[in-house]
């Protein structure tokens, strides 16, 4: 089973859960935490269910919901509110047909809002997956989105 | 051997990378072989060279001509033009290359120079090498320190420099090494506070990808002043590059015997991990950050006791931000008294400031205590974009203080902004112009803290909530009289009784956009 060659990966040690939780995601066919993630990590580190379940719900970048294959994560912090993140977020949930959290019907994308990816200078940005893309306009939205959608 | 011609050095970092650069350096790398230049020109990668939003940016030396926006289609014409027949291509060089070593500012009737301390070799050597850092004169610093001076001394130059921690506390780096040096117990450990979240702030970031081994060579001397033998670093999840390139730097210097046991021959044994965060801001506040790193939910402790005394696993502790570690190794290779001959008699030293919104030329730079605000909007990032009237900046990140254009001349350092009601802090200046809406602006940054407010204490979780509903409805002009003065009279609530500085910082940017800006706030509601 992945779940085991993941955690063998790391010392069976609380310091690491955070890496354990990253790891678990990141091989999650569907990119969030699943109950049976959260359960093989807290046997394996000797805490309670609950324990992961509390440190998994406090970190952004968990989810303990299923998400599309594709992520984005709009900044929504203030250099990006002054660059004009606000209209973009208008534009990918119409574009998306989703709200903010939300899943596309076809799987392929989850909307999330993040607080700032330290890319100001090229603000507005986002982070697509591990990308990070910056002088968001609409027109570049869709073309990323195209890009994504043939892809998947 | 052959003898290189040019050097051509190319920025990688997360913003050229994002505009391309791989590509770029790939079809560069190409080309110059193509035109049978291999032996002739050395292809380079570096850090940040301190732009930002100009693309991808290339540097030829020695003629330090800078290219901007490149594409891989141009590079067939640049190598061409430039590399083989020594014609720069006009059409892509950067018409004002980043202003590092030549802003000049009158002091004591002498003109001199701006120095680059923390940003020294940023974009200057390939980070990925320690070859260039010990070129540059990197770990000399730990040399001297092992070989000529004992804990007590190193310790004693920090605090004779008056270096003060740049994460936005600005409490002196020195006092903070000794209170853990003189802190019983046998194990202690230094942290290096990388968890960059402050709205506008990536300063940290580039100086990890730019110049790793100055961390490293800095969280060493912190490690042998304290009495420590292991040092982590917390990085935010999302800095995948930094992760990178500081993992590959602790596995140089562990081959080149510079972590791990007896450190050129001496007594002295460090070691390094990486630890990567999961995305919360309030992490940035260091007991968070330690809660964080031992397997937990980032809540804030209460203080007393401090980290010194009683941190990572009970042990004393020094947390350090990037930027005051990459002080370190200059201070201890040039002595105090060289690093107290910049700044600002109470605030010695350079700062590094994100510069961004409104502004001609945005990006990354490093200027002397003290540099009045004007100074660096104007001389640095080349004034407001298009021609645009100053309307205010934002200091310090989203919990830092709005600034009205009075306040141009103000000399930025840690204590003289505090006059002000101001602060530094993390040195993010978010310069808005004239087109800038003051109420959109406090509702982004109030927005902001509700969504961080980790929940643990109630001034924090309520009041960010009643901000937020307050804010909204006076954005779409349904706001009633005295709302104003509720953000006022919440924020300052806040201040007195929430457990940890995210709470008590809210205060700074409600009062000062009120203070500068309250007029154009009350219109919205009348």
């Amino acid at each position: 089973m992945y779940r085991e060659a993941i955690l063998k990966k790391f010392r069976p040690s609380l310091d690491n859960i955070l890496y354990i939780l990253h790891d678990l995601q990141d091989n999650n066919p569907q990119r969030y935490l699943a109950k049976d993630d959260i359960r093989v990590c807290a046997d394996y580190l000797k805490v309670p269910y609950s324990y992961v379940h509390s440190v998994a719900s406090f970190y952004t970048m968990f989810s303990l919901e299923p998400r599309g294959s594709n992520i984005i994560r709009l900044c929504d912090s203030p250099p990006c509110h002054l660059m004009g993140s606000k209209s973009l977020l208008t534009y990918l949930k119409q574009a998306l047909k989703v709200d903010v959290g939300g899943t596309t019907k076809d799987g392929k994308f989850t909307l999330e809002l993040t607080s700032c990816l330290g890319a100001c200078g090229v603000a507005p940005a986002m982070m697509i997956n591990d990308e990070m893309v910056g002088n968001l306009t609409p027109e570049r939205v869709d073309a990323i989105l195209e890009k994504r959608r043939k892809e998947s | 051997m052959s003898l290189v011609r040019n050097h051509v050095l190319i920025s990688i970092d997360a913003g050229t990378v994002m505009a391309g650069a791989r590509g770029v350096e790939r079809a560069l790398i190409e080309e110059v072989a193509k035109q049978g230049l291999k032996d002739e020109i050395a292809v380079l990668e570096t850090g940040s060279v301190g732009t930002i939003g100009q693309g991808v940016v290339l540097v030829v030396y020695p003629e330090g001509v800078y290219y901007a926006n490149v594409t891989p289609q141009d590079i067939p014409e640049l190598v061409e033009e430039h590399l083989l027949k020594g014609r720069p291509l006009k059409r892509l060089i950067l018409s004002e290359p980043p202003k590092q070593t030549v802003i000049k500012k009158e002091k004591a009737g002498l003109l001199r120079e701006q120095p680059r301390i923390v940003l020294r070799n940023c974009g200057v050597i390939d980070p990925e090498k320690i070859e260039e850092y010990i070129a540059e004169g990197g770990y000399e610093a730990i040399g001297k320190a092992l070989t000529t001076m004992k804990p007590e001394d190193v310790i004693d130059e920090i605090k004779k420099s008056g270096l003060a921690g740049r994460g936005g506390a600005s409490f002196s780096t020195g006092m903070k090494w000794d209170f853990a040096r003189s802190a019983p117990g046998d194990i202690k450990y230094i942290i290096c506070n990388a968890d960059e979240g402050e709205p506008g702030t990536f300063k940290d970031r580039l100086i990890l990808e730019g110049d790793p081994h100055k961390l490293i060579e800095g969280m060493m001397l912190a490690g042998y002043a304290v009495g420590a033998s292991k040092g982590f670093v917390y990085i935010r999840g999302e800095y995948a590059l930094s992760i990178e390139r500081l993992e590959k730097a602790i596995a140089q210097a562990r081959e080149y015997g510079l972590l791990g046991i007896n450190i050129l021959d001496s007594s002295f044994s460090f070691d390094m991990a990486v630890m990567k965060g999961a995305g919360a801001y309030v992490c940035g506040e260091e007991t968070a950050l330690i809660e964080s790193l031992e397997g937990k939910r980032g809540h804030p402790r209460k203080k007393p006791p401090y980290p010194v005394t009683e941190g990572l696993w009970g042990k004393p502790t020094v947390v350090n931000n990037v930027e005051t570690l990459g002080n370190i190794s200059e201070i201890i290779k040039n002595g105090a008294s060289w690093f107290k001959s910049y700044g600002t008699e109470k605030c010695p030293g350079t700062k590094v400031y994100t510069i961004i919104g409104n502004v001609a030329t945005p990006g990354l730079i490093e200027a002397e205590m003290g540099t009045t605000l004007r100074d660096i909007i104007f001389e640095y990032a080349g004034g407001i974009k298009a021609g645009k009237k100053f309307k205010g900046a934002l200091i310090g990140g989203a919990a830092g203080a709005f600034l009205g254009p009075d306040m141009l001349d103000v000399q930025m350092d840690f204590v003289n902004l505090r006059e002000y009601a101001a602060v530094l802090g993390s040195g993010a200046i978010l310069v808005m112009d004239e087109g800038a809406d003051m109420v959109d602006m406090l509702q982004s940054v109030l927005h902001f803290f509700r969504h961080e407010s980790c929940g643990h204490c109630v001034p924090c979780r309520l009041g960010t909530a009643q901000l937020v509903k307050i804010i909204d409805r006076i954005a779409i002009s349904k706001g009633t009289q005295g709302d104003v003065d509720k953000l006022l009279k919440i924020s300052d609530t806040m201040r007195d009784t929430s457990f940890c500085p995210l709470g008590q910082s809210l205060y700074l940017p409600i009062s000062s956009s009120l203070k500068y800006f309250r007029g154009e706030i009350d219109a919205r509601i009348h």
